[in-house]
């Protein structure tokens, strides 16, 4: 470890280039394998050599932060202050209020930036400002913030303009940003979704046959699949806003191609409707819970879809389920 | 967002004219451009872009914006809820820890 002079102390020295153990790290992170603790230490940091004058540049402690950070500022000489968000991101730290004001102005004083550099201005992140006020900063310490970019890559052309372009501002979510959510999602829906998986079967291994069983669990996981990884990935191209109906349009996709595909002549009238009920129902469900993945849905939006939504689910399911168990009785 | 809009009529922002002193931090730290400073105060173009994130009411020096910020995300409310009404084995979780 390489060390800079830091006013009356010292800050480590990093590097702006990714290992191979950084990249591995980030992979495993998005498939939920030591997430929660992907972490650096918080504290300021020095890339390059930053002398009194270099810029501050401020983020969280998740450790896929903090690369994506010093890698954008590769080749320049700035501070890098890391807050203790527990190995949260930006945004979702902010929201939590860790990315904020009070941890800010903390670590500022734990770090002694102010002996540090001659100036007192700050560049955040914009996703950051939900946690912090840069009034508050400014009435407490002394420095001024200013919220940059909403990307890290654009902190370079920032750096060299002073002032951020419209596009750096804004939030994008193409296709790429979906796709990187989805293995994490899989992985958290797994805990829930594999025991009722095995429940299903075991009752329809019970009352019907192995075939069955066997049909109805899959069929079962491929509505989850549908809700987590498809309905996210084609969300501009699904009809509607609410992000259930876009769900259950997924969801009746699936079980039209899964009748095609899968003899569904054959299948019955009971389980057809019990189908066509449940599956789309397990879709809208996990779509819906995309919204917390998502940059551009409100809190009452999310709440307005649950309320309505939330009682047709259950009532598709309940009505399958009912289908399904008075076919058996009845024939 | 380009390409992207969620439900129409529900955000909760309210700007305060009166109070809005023109600074503009609204304007910064919102992501979706739901801003604009025009002759000295704020106006609100598009409140129906606000994903209710709360940055601005934080950010703005005169408290002239309100809005009733929170993460809108599905499993999180549903775990809230069920934390309020005390149901068993569902104390942790959350999307993002």
């Amino acid at each position: 470890m390489r060390w800079v002079a830091a006013g009356s102390g010292r800050a480590p020295q990093i590097g702006g280039t990714l290992t191979l153990a950084d990249h591995l790290g980030a992979c495993l992170a998005r498939w939920g394998i030591n997430r929660m603790t992907f972490m650096v230490p918080p504290g300021l940091y020095a890339i390059g050599a930053p002398d009194s004058e270099a810029p501050v540049v401020v983020t969280a402690n998740y450790k896929m932060s903090y690369d994506i950070v010093r890698r954008a500022l590769c080749g320049r000489n700035v501070w890098l202050l890391v807050l203790e968000t527990y190995g949260i991101n930006v945004w979702c730290a902010a929201g939590k209020g860790t990315f904020g004001t009070g941890e800010l102005v903390r670590r500022i004083e734990n770090t002694g930036l102010a002996q540090v550099v001659s100036h007192r201005r700050l560049i955040l992140p914009i996703l950051g400002a939900a946690g912090v006020s840069a009034h508050r900063v400014k009435q407490r310490c002394g420095f001024e913030v200013a919220y940059a970019t909403v990307r890290a890559a654009d902190l370079p052309a920032y750096l060299d303009q002073g002032a951020a372009t419209p596009a750096m501002r804004e939030l994008r979510f193409n296709w790429y940003d979906r796709l990187v959510l989805v293995p994490v999602e899989l992985v958290l829906a797994a805990k829930p979704v594999l025991p009722v998986t095995a429940l299903v079967y075991l009752v329809a291994r019970l009352f019907w046959s192995a075939d069955v069983a066997a049909a109805a669990a899959l069929a079962l996981l491929g509505a989850v699949f549908t809700g987590i990884a498809v309905g996210p990935l084609l969300l501009p191209l699904l009809p509607g806003r609410s992000f259930a109906v876009k769900g259950a349009l997924a969801g009746v996709v699936y079980c039209a191609l899964l009748y095609a595909l899968a003899g569904g002549a054959g299948w019955g009238v009971a389980a057809t409707l019990g189908c066509f009920l449940a599956l789309p129902a397990v879709s809208s469900f996990y779509t819906l819970n995309f919204t917390g993945c998502t940059t551009y849905t409100s809190k009452s939006g999310v709440k307005k879809e649950m309320r309505l939504g939330l009682p047709v689910m259950a009532a598709a399911l309940g009505a399958a389920l009912f289908i399904v168990v008075a076919g058996r009785l009845l024939v | 967002m380009k390409g992207f809009r969620y439900l129409e009529g529900v955000a909760t922002l309210e700007l305060d004219t009166a109070r809005c002193i023109g600074c503009g931090r609204c304007v910064e730290v919102c992501p979706h451009q739901v801003f604009r400073v025009e002759g000295k105060k704020a106006v609100v173009v598009d409140r129906d872009a606000c994903m209710e994130c709360g940055a601005c009411a934080l950010n703005c020096p005169p408290a002239a914006l309100k809005v009733d910020a929170g993460v809108g995300c599905a499993s999180g409310m549903i775990h809230e809820w069920l934390r309020e009404k005390k149901l068993p084995g569902f104390s942790g979780g959350g999307c993002c820890g």
